[in-house]
């Protein structure tokens, strides 16, 4: 018998492959790519409501994009030929393609679309700050220092045909994630073609659960009256965005239990041990009904503010805890089981190995630091831009 | 022309010492003499498993091992012993991927069997497709390897691969998988497997070869792949493989 393994794997399959650090990338990439969508909500779709949240959602994705590369970096065994990636991508690879996606969203969306938004405030930072601040502003302008109104008027039509530009960008960014894992055949957990699409939903409610709450914390940290019309329409769009990931997710799942073929067993089997906890209590019950079931009610029924903000609050807040739980449980759920479909192995996560605990931990702390950072540099509030 | 004796030891004495110095510059590279009758585009290379005849000893195992330098506890090459009872539910072990052999059976009144395992060097390889830097690739003559001077150690191609067949090693960091002993097959030898195949159980085989025995083989057995609805292209045949097998 061996350690933590149930039945037969193949010899080679005892050891998991890809680790918490790999959970961490979808759910990472998920965050940003949601986040730029509710952003464009205010941009593209005219979501007035949510203008409160409209730079701090950019702020948020650049971030957390940021630090995306990084778990998948640390995971390589040669870190060190990454760039093989950019300089001979295999065509047929889908794995190939996340440099040239990656860049294509940093570049030509985000940094794009943050600092034509930003691009006035940006000049008058540089002409009202001294010493360094005022060369890290000089050299932000990238020497376009015209805010003349016509200049402005360029300036808000080129942002807003990168953002619509950038809805597409970001459901490829994260559809894209979703397909790595989807096309993999020798694996039926992983490969459904819903794949991409789940993890298009759920990115979109992790990511406006992540953007509220930065807001909710942000009007803490600078005593501003919250905006409760705005707090309001973000939960409704987490609503239902959720309810379409929700509806998927069930779907995948009646399917899977319907057509019940060879591999069926083997996964009930899992999911009813080995992810008996991450699955049904994590993911299902506790971060998809419950925050389902709080930001239902707030549209069915009227409740007091206070209320409503501790609504939200934990709606997000456990939004957040169970898409992690639907990453772990893709990425870790799927290589629980052997593809012969006779036995299961064990995860454990290791704490100060180059994938363990103590790394994920430092990567999931990291985008809030840019963030601060970004915040202190590119303040996203008009009230401070005007200052 | 007319060449005189002088001319001919001259010549003669010239050729000695050009020949003695290729030699010795052959011994200084340790190069060894070019295989002229090696040609990648004359072969497609692949194995023929015959079930029967496997007694699961382990030698295979021992000799991959040994001749590959595969490190302890992964498996370029592995036999599983299936017990299977009447209504086909399988019971399967592969203690240390039969390096040793196996212990005796405690299960009776069960149709039992070997399956040694090892990479299908399949033709439309899934690992092959999702390397992200085409560091695993097929070669002309049908053997998938992997440079390992260029894998970036991401591991998608393990999760690709429907037979567990690939590892990380823990040394290189690198992709690792057997490689139908490469090295020995394009200088006309069997693989190291075969080679200690007590009963003949495995064998390498040319399908580009008209002589080669596997010809006449699947002309008059019921052969069978592993999961043939990968469509992967797999070229290791199994004689008699029993329908529990995965």
């Amino acid at each position: 018998m061996i350690p933590g393994v149930d039945g037969f794997m193949y010899p080679n399959e005892i050891e998991l492959q890809w680790g918490l650090l790999i959970v961490l990338y979808p759910y990472i990439t998920g965050l940003v790519a949601g986040a730029f969508i509710l952003a464009s909500l205010e941009r593209v779709f005219k979501v007035e409501a949510v203008r409160p949240t409209y730079r701090l959602a950019l702020l948020t994705a650049l971030a957390f994009l940021l630090v995306a590369p990084l778990p998948l970096q640390l995971h390589l065994g040669h870190p060190e030929r990454s760039m093989e990636m950019y300089l001979t991508p295999h065509t047929s690879s889908a794995m190939a393609m996340f440099g040239f996606v990656y860049l294509w969203y940093l570049t030509v969306v985000l940094l794009l679309e943050i600092w034509l938004d930003y691009r006035v405030d940006i000049v008058r930072m540089a002409q009202s700050t001294t010493g360094f601040m005022r060369l890290v502003y000089k050299a932000l302008t990238l020497g376009s220092e015209n805010v003349s109104p016509a200049a402005r008027r360029i300036d808000d039509k080129v942002g807003y045909t990168v953002t619509v530009i950038g809805i597409p960008s970001a459901f490829l960014l994260h559809g894209y994630v979703g397909f790595i894992f989807g096309s993999i055949k020798a694996n039926p957990w992983w490969s459904t073609p819903l794949m991409p699409i789940v993890f298009l939903f759920s990115a979109m409610t992790s990511g406006i659960a992540a953007v509220l709450l930065l807001y909710m914390a942000s009007v803490k940290v600078k005593k501003i009256p919250i905006d409760m019309r705005c707090l309001d329409t973000i939960g409704k769009y987490l609503f239902y965005t959720f309810l379409i990931d929700f509806t998927l997710e069930m779907l995948d799942l009646v399917h899977r239990t319907y057509e019940a073929d060879e591999s069926f067993r083997s996964l009930d089997f899992m999911v009813h041990t080995r992810l008996m906890f991450s699955q049904i209590i994590l993911q299902i019950l506790l971060g998809t009904l419950v925050p389902l079931a709080l930001l239902a009610a707030n549209q069915l029924w009227k409740f007091s503010e206070a209320k409503r903000r501790v609504m939200y609050l934990t709606a997000a807040l456990l939004t957040m805890v169970g898409i992690f739980a639907m990453r772990w449980n893709v990425v870790i759920g799927g290589q629980l089981f052997s593809k012969s479909f006779l036995g299961y192995t064990t995860y454990k996560v290791s704490f100060a190995a180059r994938e363990g605990l103590f790394t994920a931990v430092g990567l999931m702390i990291l985008p809030f630091v840019i963030f601060v950072v970004l915040v202190i540099l590119l303040p996203p509030w008009p009230e401070r831009s005007e200052t | 022309m007319e060449i005189s004796r002088r001319d001919l030891f001259t010549i003669g004495g010239k050729l000695l010492v050009l020949a003695s110095a290729g030699a010795t510059l052959e011994q200084i590279t340790g190069a060894e003499p070019a295989t002229e009758a090696y040609k990648m585009a004359d072969h497609w290379w692949g194995m023929i498993v015959d079930i029967d005849k496997c007694i699961g000893c382990g030698n295979c195992v021992r000799a991959c091992s040994n001749e590959n330098h595969v490190p302890d506890g992964y498996f370029r090459t592995w036999v599983e012993r299936y017990q299977v009872t009447e209504d086909q539910q399988p019971q399967v072990d592969s203690p240390n991927g039969a390096i040793d052999g196996f212990p005796p059976s405690t299960h009776t009144g069960v149709k039992s069997f070997f399956v040694p395992k090892l990479c299908n060097q399949c033709a439309h390889s899934p690992c092959v497709q999702v390397c992200p830097v085409g560091a695993t690739f097929v070669s002309p003559d049908g053997v998938v390897l992997v440079d390992q001077s260029y894998c970036l150690g991401c591991r998608y191609c393990v999760q690709a691969c429907p037979y567990g067949c690939r590892y990380l090693h823990p040394d290189t960091k690198t992709v690792d998988k057997c490689t139908l002993c490469y090295h020995r097959i394009t200088q006309g030898l069997t693989t190291a497997c075969c080679e200690n195949c007590p009963t003949g159980a495995r064998q390498l085989v040319d399908f580009k070869n008209p002589k080669d025995p596997v010809h006449e083989f699947l002309r008059h057995n019921k052969v069978q792949i592993l999961k043939p609805y990968m469509a992967t292209g797999a070229k290791v045949y199994y004689k008699d493989l029993d329908g529990s097998v995965r």
